[in-house]
């Protein structure tokens, strides 16, 4: 089955546990004010204002023999100056690729031995239940591990058969209160709560990625809610949680000057969780 | 013994003059190069015809280089003694017996490896530290074990005032081996560098880890792929100086290079390289190191006399000698682009494949190339890596990328590298700076280590961009250290004034971050 993947890291680091490819896939449900990489959050209208734009000429609109409006991208040319995501009325990027999950673990197999498994992450990556069980099935077979990053805006439960090929599964928590979670990303979060309790209880729960923007919410309590939620399912499976200062890179420029928690917060904030008997808590 | 020109002599006056007004020198440092050029005076060895128009070049043409060892070999170049024997039967010539107790093993060490030569005076090889030490470790509490082994690092540090000096730890984890590490990290010295022999079925991930939590801080260890030395070695061998393979208790006569780059200016074409310029060079090499090997055992004495030697603690026939090379980027690009074919070293299938007929040309050469005094490896050389020196202005080490042009993704450098190592049974290895946020994530490193040796890998270095004690080629400077050297004053290292060198020609300090 096809998806548009906006970009394949082919070493990560920060995608989960040890070496991992990391699978980005385009199109998000929510939209948080502070979206790092806002260009994946939409699909291409083909309208082509990135085309003209494009200092290397890497982008060109052509008519298909069928009739249809195509915007390729000469990667090649690319000297990834980022202008077309820039200007992108639409939060997508032209570099996208359309992809079924034979192709991208194909990109996936150039990278073994060297890594332990995959992550996909997007965008929101639950959109694309079906082609991410397919892509685990092939990762499985292959003796790597599966990781999921999403936001957690889709309801785990409905997915016994991608559970089935899911090692793990890393979910933001981008506030605890509904009220903020809703002014930050513009939907609500009973389902998230629901997914960290029910992904915790099932002993899927890997990671809790928690953002942390003072000008938005309070983290403080938002923090100490989760922990009292989650504490009870930590004894038996260590739940990390990543407590991820908020940064400008990539930000809209609209929400560009959100101010950047300094450390001694951020230091309150794992104290709270060690309080909890958390004992992964990394800050980045 | 030949006659030289009184206008070398005096030439040489000044240079020793200049070395004692030296202010950046130490006193240990001006001693030695007063030495050296003492040494480079005589005129012993019988050399190769053509050698001179090969070797006396400066370095944009210079094709063999034999890396400071003088004129006069008085010893072989790398010795690696055998410790164990000298702790396990004592030592007659320092009359020393054997240790008890941790306080009388790491004191023995510390007065041996006062009475180790090398070609920079100091031991290059300090130990297989975690097996040397595991049986003395509870002869005191742990506390005082780990006290002990920190001074004991201290010390070497402060005293091996070069950072050619190399322990090793694994593959076993072994509770000297953590304190090590754990001391290692705290410290954050430049000498001894380490190497840890890593080999999945008997290196476990804890032990694993936290040599990797201890290279971020400390940019050592650096990782060797034990099986595959075990394989061309055997079990007795060493990691030494940068990241040389070496036999126990023996070592290596002599290390020169060839500067493939300037090699393939000469050739005319691919062809020309391949039939004539390169084997021409290689032949005149050889037997410029087989004079200094013949010296060495037949005229230096060294082998009747050294109390290592008389004693057994190291061994006449378990010497061997490294052919090392540089640049085979720098040929592989020349030789390209006097062909008109596009690509470069590190980008592009063409570029590999000829980098690949190169080094398969050399290893014939090698395989087949006689020496009587090199047993221990078959009477052949071991080939060698070698990792540059500060002098080096566009020569890039080994078979490595050039700095500046390593390829976007970290998986097509390892793939790129993955055909080389096998070369080099006496060393080669890369190095890689990484981001501070592996420090969250040190399984990443792990996860790279253990691909890359599945894929013939031999060796690999990793340091934290941001650390002070980094990894320049194949050894350690602290860049506070350099910072000092660049304002003229005096540093305790002479490595430190290497790395300088290195830093300014090599741009060490400019390699991509992973």
């Amino acid at each position: 089955m096809e998806v548009v993947v906006n970009k394949i890291i082919p070493f990560s680091s920060v995608d989960g546990p040890g070496n991992r490819t990391a699978i980005f896939l385009q199109g998000c449900n929510i939209n948080c004010k502070y979206c790092h990489n806002p260009e994946t959050r939409g699909m291409c209208q083909k309208c082509g204002v990135c085309v003209d734009k494009c200092p290397q000429n890497a982008l060109e609109k052509r008519i298909t023999a069928t009739g249809e409006i195509e915007i390729v991208f000469k990667k090649e040319l690319c000297v990834g100056c980022d202008t077309c995501i820039h200007v992108c009325p639409h939060d997508s990027s032209p570099r996208t690729s359309v992809m079924d999950e034979k192709m991208v673990f194909d990109e996936v197999k150039k990278q073994m031995p060297f890594i332990r498994g995959i992550t996909v992450s997007g965008g929101e990556c639950m959109l694309q239940p079906d082609f991410m069980t397919e892509l685990f099935k092939l990762a499985k077979e292959a003796n790597l591990s599966t990781m999921i990053d999403s936001n957690g805006t889709i309801d785990f439960s409905e997915k016994p058969e991608l559970l089935a090929v899911t090692d793990s599964v890393m979910l933001d928590i981008k506030a605890f209160d509904c009220n903020d979670h809703h002014r930050i990303t513009g939907a609500n979060n009973d389902i998230v709560i629901k997914n960290a309790v029910f992904l915790a209880e099932t002993g899927k729960l890997f990671e809790v990625r928690i953002v942390v923007v003072p000008d938005l919410y309070d983290a403080e309590q938002s923090v100490n809610d989760i922990a009292n939620l989650l504490a009870p399912y930590n004894a038996q499976n260590n739940i990390r949680i990543k407590l991820i200062s908020y940064r400008p890179m990539g930000v809209r420029e609209e929400y560009k000057n959100l101010k950047v928690p300094d450390a001694k917060y951020m230091q309150k904030l794992s104290q709270i969780l060690y309080n909890q008997g958390f004992s992964d808590v990394l800050v980045v | 013994m030949r006659d030289i020109s009184m206008e070398r002599v005096n030439n040489t006056r000044q240079d020793i003059l200049d070395i004692i007004k030296s202010s950046e020198l130490t006193h240990e440092q001006k001693v030695v190069n007063m030495a050296n050029q003492a040494d480079s005076l005589l005129e012993v060895l019988d050399l190769p015809d053509g050698l001179d128009e090969l070797l006396n070049q400066p370095i944009d043409t210079q094709c063999i280089c034999d890396l400071f060892e003088g004129h006069a070999p008085l010893r072989p170049r790398y010795i690696v003694p055998d410790y164990a024997k000298f702790l396990k039967e004592g030592c007659k010539f320092l009359r020393l017996d054997p240790p008890k107790d941790l306080y009388e093993a790491l004191n023995h060490l510390l007065i041996f490896y006062k009475h180790v030569p090398s070609v920079t005076n100091y031991p290059v090889y300090v130990g297989q530290l975690d097996e040397l030490l595991e049986p003395f470790i509870d002869t005191v509490d742990e506390g005082t074990a780990k006290k002990l082994i920190k001074m004991f690092m201290l010390h070497m540090d402060r005293t091996i005032l070069d950072s050619f000096s190399h322990g090793d730890i694994g593959p076993m984890p072994t509770k000297a081996g953590r304190i090590i590490l754990e001391v290692e990290s705290e410290l954050q010295d430049a000498v001894p560098n380490i190497t840890m022999k890593y080999d999945p079925e008997l290196s476990t991930d804890e032990f694993t880890l936290k040599a990797i939590d201890c290279a971020l801080k400390t940019a050592k260890p650096s990782f060797a792929n034990h099986r595959m030395f075990v394989n061309e070695l055997t079990e007795n061998y060493v990691i030494a100086s940068c990241y040389n393979g070496l036999p126990y208790g023996g070592g290596s006569y002599t290390l020169c290079r060839l500067i493939l780059g300037n090699i393939a200016k000469r050739a005319e074409n691919i062809k020309d390289f391949k039939e004539n310029q390169l084997p021409y060079v290689m032949d005149i090499m050889a037997r410029y190191m087989d004079e200094r090997i013949r010296f060495e055992v037949e005229e230096s004495g060294f082998f009747d006399n050294n109390f290592l030697a008389r004693e057994g603690f190291i061994h006449r026939d378990r010497f061997t000698a490294m052919f090392g090379l540089v640049g085979l980027a720098d040929a592989v690009n020349i030789l390209l682009e006097k062909e008109g074919i596009e690509g470069r070293f590190g980008h592009s299938q063409v570029a590999e494949k000829l980098g690949v007929e190169i080094m398969d040309i050399i290893n014939d050469f090698n395989n087949n190339h006689y020496n009587k005094y090199c047993e221990i490896t078959g009477n052949h050389f071991l080939l060698h890596a070698q990792v540059g020196i500060a002098q080096d202005v566009n020569v890039t080490p080994g078979t490595r990328i050039p700095i500046g042009e390593e390829p976007e993704e970290l998986i097509d450098h390892l793939l790129v590298l993955s055909k080389f190592h096998k070369y080099f049974p006496s060393g080669t290895g890369d190095i890689f700076p990484v981001d501070i946020t592996v420090h969250k994530n040190p399984e990443f490193i792990l996860d790279i280590i253990k691909g890359a040796f599945a894929k013939d890998l031999r060796y690999l270095s990793f340091y934290s961009s941001d650390s002070d004690t980094i990894r320049v080629t194949g050894y350690l400077v602290k860049k506070s250290e350099l910072e000092k050297l660049a304002k003229s004053e005096a540093v305790i290292h002479d490595t430190s004034a290497l790395g300088l060198g290195a830093s300014r020609n090599g741009h060490i300090l400019e390699r991509k971050v992973r």
